[in-house]
């Protein structure tokens, strides 16, 4: 879905994987595919249970037994990552592919100084020498809005506040210069006030060094102020996706217009919570037909029998459903 | 049953090579404990039965083995078998009631302490807290020295140093029901307390409570064995597999080492029994390892 | 810093007068220390005037005021079965105490470490399988009986190790040390050993367990994503922050061994300060005996303050307060 101008840098092609466990396969993610661009952001959304962390894990080779890649591609610039060797992926780990976690709290070691764990990367993905490399971590820091910079490489991680964690966790991402940066829910764990200013700062980032990023998340309103394509996962099956201005004013599938109902709108005063009814089946067990069809509000017989693929709707858009939603039209 | 036969539970112990060998071995002993005397021929407390004629045999895959007693005889004439069986007896009761004991008490002053907080809660913790510091072995052997040898000394000591475990536990769970606002919005609609604890905090708590109390009986069983091995345990007329030991430990410079080895091992395959079925359950039941 | 050294300082005086109150509790209300010191054949008048030289007319209160006063001033008291001051004859032995539990420590932390280290990196493993059986066996297995299967074998069958005593000693600053004499190595090594078996199972699962909660953690995926090797971020990531919970357990461990030490003694007939204890116990030297748990309870009260001291070097987001 990307604009035709722009080169391809990741082509992930029906990816499928699976976690193996004793009440029975989960189908994380079962046949999802897409591409980026260049310089692109790309929303990948869905209720949490939805597969979006494990399509994130996958793209880096780091998904962990009783989980497994079953099939599919994962093209880098036309390298398949699927069947690269660990040393290659560990090349492209940090280097060319790197990744911001959820929990700012979590994903620092406790007991090493952020310098130590921002060197880290450095000394994993270039011969440069500790004075120069201890100045590119000065610069980082300091480019991602952390005064005092060569002091605070001195600090532990329980010293910085959440959002200051998490601007290290982006500093850290940045710094070997990566194509693509995977996003999974980078702000969700942090104050409303932090996540404005952390999106902003992920955005001038992405710019000024011209790398693409997926952006995971559950929350439409984060991914449409940033991405410029989404892609809607729902039981690890890409539902819809197309340019965010189409998909966000005129979704084609029923379940991405709930999401974006339940938007909390803070313009106009609300007397409910539009939720979606229902909750995410069951992922085990998976009857034939749409996984929706149960929380659907226009759900037919057809729904029940025969699984929906991804056809080209109104506006360029792609959808897996019988009976898509016309512009302006409300389900 | 058969609902129980399909569980995650029991698929992961026909799996589990430990649990398996663990459980066997506890059945073993439970069958040796409740029909132990029906499985020897003679009674090794029952002077009449013994034969001086028959004292020291070896075990009988040795020169001067007797087939009547297969593991040999001590100094008594007694057979090392007879005496294991009755050994383990008393080992195994000890261990289960003062395990029984300990969870009762323990449980007990841990919810008084959650429930009610303050000076109770102070003072209770703060003797858990001093008695932690110290090893169990010689706060258990100190109080043995001050009250004297004795079957039910044995189990005073016992539960004295066993209580802790539980009381800090329930209390944990305790404190983080109550702080629940269901379980704050039932004390206020005048919910009496002894249904929250029966509703909220035992539910929650007896998944642990299990693990505990199964790796604490082989806990208890090595305690007391270190206790009459020392000679300040069970008395000499209520021989433990410890104090089989001890007997045997007298004579094992002249080379008579089956009255002391063979009690030993029954202790290690009884107690390695215990810990390996309690490791699979605490695996099992601690959600958070999977 | 310093109001933290303060406030250690009554929690650590507070434990030991609630360790004394209750010593003198349980020795009080159990037996009667009189028939020790007075001779077989002794009349009822000589019994009551021992009684009044023992202060066991006067009231409890009394008592224990007495007691806890003398110990304040460092009079512990004399053993009734040697007739010299307790404290004297346990100082004397705790040396050997004292060097067989480092020795057993020493031993425990070398071997559990490495192999706990790569139980929980390599958890499905076939050798791990072995390790974690072994070390549960380990945690199985009465000490005392080990010590005597070693004797048994070494000692009485193959007659390669001494089965009791501690052999020849070199003096250094007054104290007598068997590890430095070749003798002292050969008469130490059984009993250290068997000491430490029980320790080293259990550090050796806290490290396994630890290192296996640690793989679980985001940093250490967070370390994978930057390209490291599973080596390194295992290694580098995982092992320190396995190894807190493992220092938090070495304090009791140690408390463990000096405990453990009591039956090690009385199995190697090792002339050491729990040995005096067992072999009091059994004459009812109540005097001895107390000062045993007092000094005890001191050691450990320092061990766990160590502890938390070496707990800060380790976690830097563990201040003293």
């Amino acid at each position: 879905m990307k604009d035709a101008a722009t080169p391809v840098l990741l082509e992930v092609r029906d990816l499928r994987t699976y976690f193996h466990t004793f009440s029975g396969t989960v189908r994380a993610v079962n046949g999802v595919s897409f591409e980026i661009g260049q310089g692109e952001v790309m929303g990948l959304v869905g209720e949490s249970g939805g597969g979006k962390s494990v399509v994130g894990f996958s793209i880096l080779g780091l998904i962990d037994s009783p989980g497994r890649i079953e099939g599919g591609e994962i093209l880098l610039e036309g390298r398949d990552l699927v069947t690269a060797g660990e040393d290659h992926l560990r090349d492209v780990r940090g280097r060319e592919i790197s990744m911001v976690f959820q929990d700012p709290m979590t994903s620092l070691n406790p007991l090493h100084t952020v310098g130590r764990q921002m060197d880290e990367v450095l000394r994993l993905h270039s011969d440069l020498r500790a004075d120069t490399r201890h100045r590119a971590c000065v610069e980082m820091l300091e480019s991602v809005g952390i005064s005092r910079a060569a002091e605070r490489l001195k600090a532990y991680p329980h010293q910085f506040s959440g959002g200051m964690r998490q601007r290290v966790v982006i500093a850290i991402a940045m710094l070997a210069n990566p194509k693509l940066i995977i996003a999974d829910e980078p702000t969700t764990a942090l104050d409303v006030t932090i996540q404005s200013q952390i999106l902003k700062l992920m955005r001038a980032q992405i710019a000024d060094k011209g790398a693409s990023m997926i952006l995971i998340t559950h929350d439409l309103a984060v991914v449409s102020e940033m991405a410029d394509h989404i892609t809607v996962l729902y039981c690890g099956n890409v539902v819809e996706r197309g340019r965010t201005r189409d998909l966000i004013e005129n979704p084609a599938h029923p379940y991405t217009r709930g999401l974006i109902d339940s938007i909390p709108d803070t313009s106009e005063r609300l007397d409910r919570l539009n939720q979606i009814p229902g909750s995410v089946p069951d992922i085990r067990t998976l009857p034939a037909g749409c996984n929706f069809r149960d929380r659907c509000p226009r759900a037919q017989a057809l729904c029940a029998t025969e699984e929906p693929v991804l056809a080209p709707q109104h506006n360029g858009l792609m959808a897996a459903c019988h009976f898509p939603l016309q512009p302006g039209e409300r389900p | 049953m058969t609902a129980f036969l399909r569980t995650e539970f029991f698929h992961n112990y026909t799996r589990s090579s430990s649990a398996i060998i663990g459980s066997a071995l506890m059945a073993f002993f439970a069958v040796a404990v409740l029909a132990g005397p029906f499985l020897v021929a003679q009674n090794p407390y029952d002077i009449a039965s013994l034969d001086l004629m028959d004292s020291y045999k070896p075990p009988v895959w040795l020169d001067g083995g007797d087939p009547r007693y297969w593991l040999g005889t001590d100094g008594q004439g007694r057979d090392v078998w007879a005496s294991i069986l009755y050994g383990a007896r008393i080992s195994v009761f000890i261990g289960l009631v003062a395990m029984m004991a300990s969870c009762v008490i323990g449980t007990l002053l841990g919810l008084l302490a959650g429930f009610y907080g303050g000076i109770v809660d102070s003072v209770i913790m703060r003797i858990a807290d001093v008695q932690l510091s110290f090893p169990s072995i010689l706060i258990a052997l100190f109080l043995m020295s001050a009250v004297g040898t004795g079957v039910d000394k044995v189990l005073i000591a016992l539960t004295a140093v066993g209580w802790v475990v539980y009381a800090r536990t329930v209390r944990g769970s305790t404190l983080s029901e109550i702080e629940k606002e269901y379980v704050q919005a039932a004390r206020v609609a005048g919910l009496p307390n002894h249904k929250i604890i029966r509703k909220h905090v035992l539910p929650n708590v007896l998944t642990p409570l299990i693990v505990i109390a199964t790796i604490q009986v082989g806990t208890f069983v090595l305690i007391e064995a270190s206790l009459s091995f020392l000679g300040v345990g069970v008395p000499i007329t209520q021989p433990s597999l410890g104090l089989l030991i001890k007997n045997g430990f007298d004579v094992l410079f002249s080379g008579l080492w089956w009255t002391s080895v063979f009690p030993g091992v029954a202790i290690m395959m009884l107690v390695f029994g215990i810990n390996l079925f309690g490791d699979f359950l605490r695996d099992e039941l601690n959600p958070r390892l999977k | 810093m310093f109001g933290y050294l303060i406030k250690r300082l009554i929690q650590m005086l507070l434990v030991l007068w609630v360790v004394s109150v209750i010593v003198f509790l349980m020795m009080s209300f159990t037996g009667d220390p009189v028939f020790m010191v007075v001779p077989i054949d002794a009349t009822d008048a000589e019994i009551a005037q021992a009684r009044r030289l023992l202060g066991l007319y006067d009231s409890l209160l009394v008592q224990y005021w007495k007691f806890i006063t003398s110990l304040v001033q460092g009079d512990f008291g004399r053993s009734y079965v040697f007739r010299q001051p307790a404290m004297t004859l346990i100082l004397e032995r705790m040396p050997a105490t004292v060097e067989m539990v480092l020795v057993a420590m020493v031993l425990a932390v070398v071997v559990a470490i490495p192999l706990g280290v790569y139980a929980g990196a390599n958890p499905n493993g076939r050798l791990s399988r072995i390790i974690m059986s072994s070390s549960l066996l380990g945690i199985s297995l009465p000490g005392f009986w080990v010590g005597m299967v070693l004797i048994y074998l070494f000692a009485v069958n193959w007659g390669v190790f001494p089965s009791s005593g501690r052999g020849d000693t070199a003096e250094v600053f007054g104290l007598r040390v068997s590890l430095l004499t070749w003798d002292g190595w050969h008469h130490i090594a059984l009993p250290a050993i068997t000491l430490s078996l029980g320790t080293m199972a259990i550090l050796l699962r806290m490290t396994r367990a630890g290192m296996m909660e640690v793989s679980r953690q985001d940093y250490m995926k967070f370390a994978r994503a930057k390209g490291a090797t599973r080596r390194d971020v295992l290694y580098k990531h995982g092992l320190k922050n396995a190894l807190i919970p493992v220092v938090t357990i070495f304090g009791l461990q140690l408390g463990d061994l000096i405990a453990f030490a009591t039956i090690t003694e009385t199995i190697f007939s090792w002339p050491g300060m729990g040995k005096l204890l067992i072999d009091s116990i059994y004459r009812a030297d109540r005097p001895v005996i107390v000062v045993y748990l007092m000094l005890v309870a001191l050691i450990f009260v320092v061990i766990n303050f160590l502890v938390d001291i070496v707990y800060t070097l380790i976690d830097p987001r563990i201040t003293l307060k």
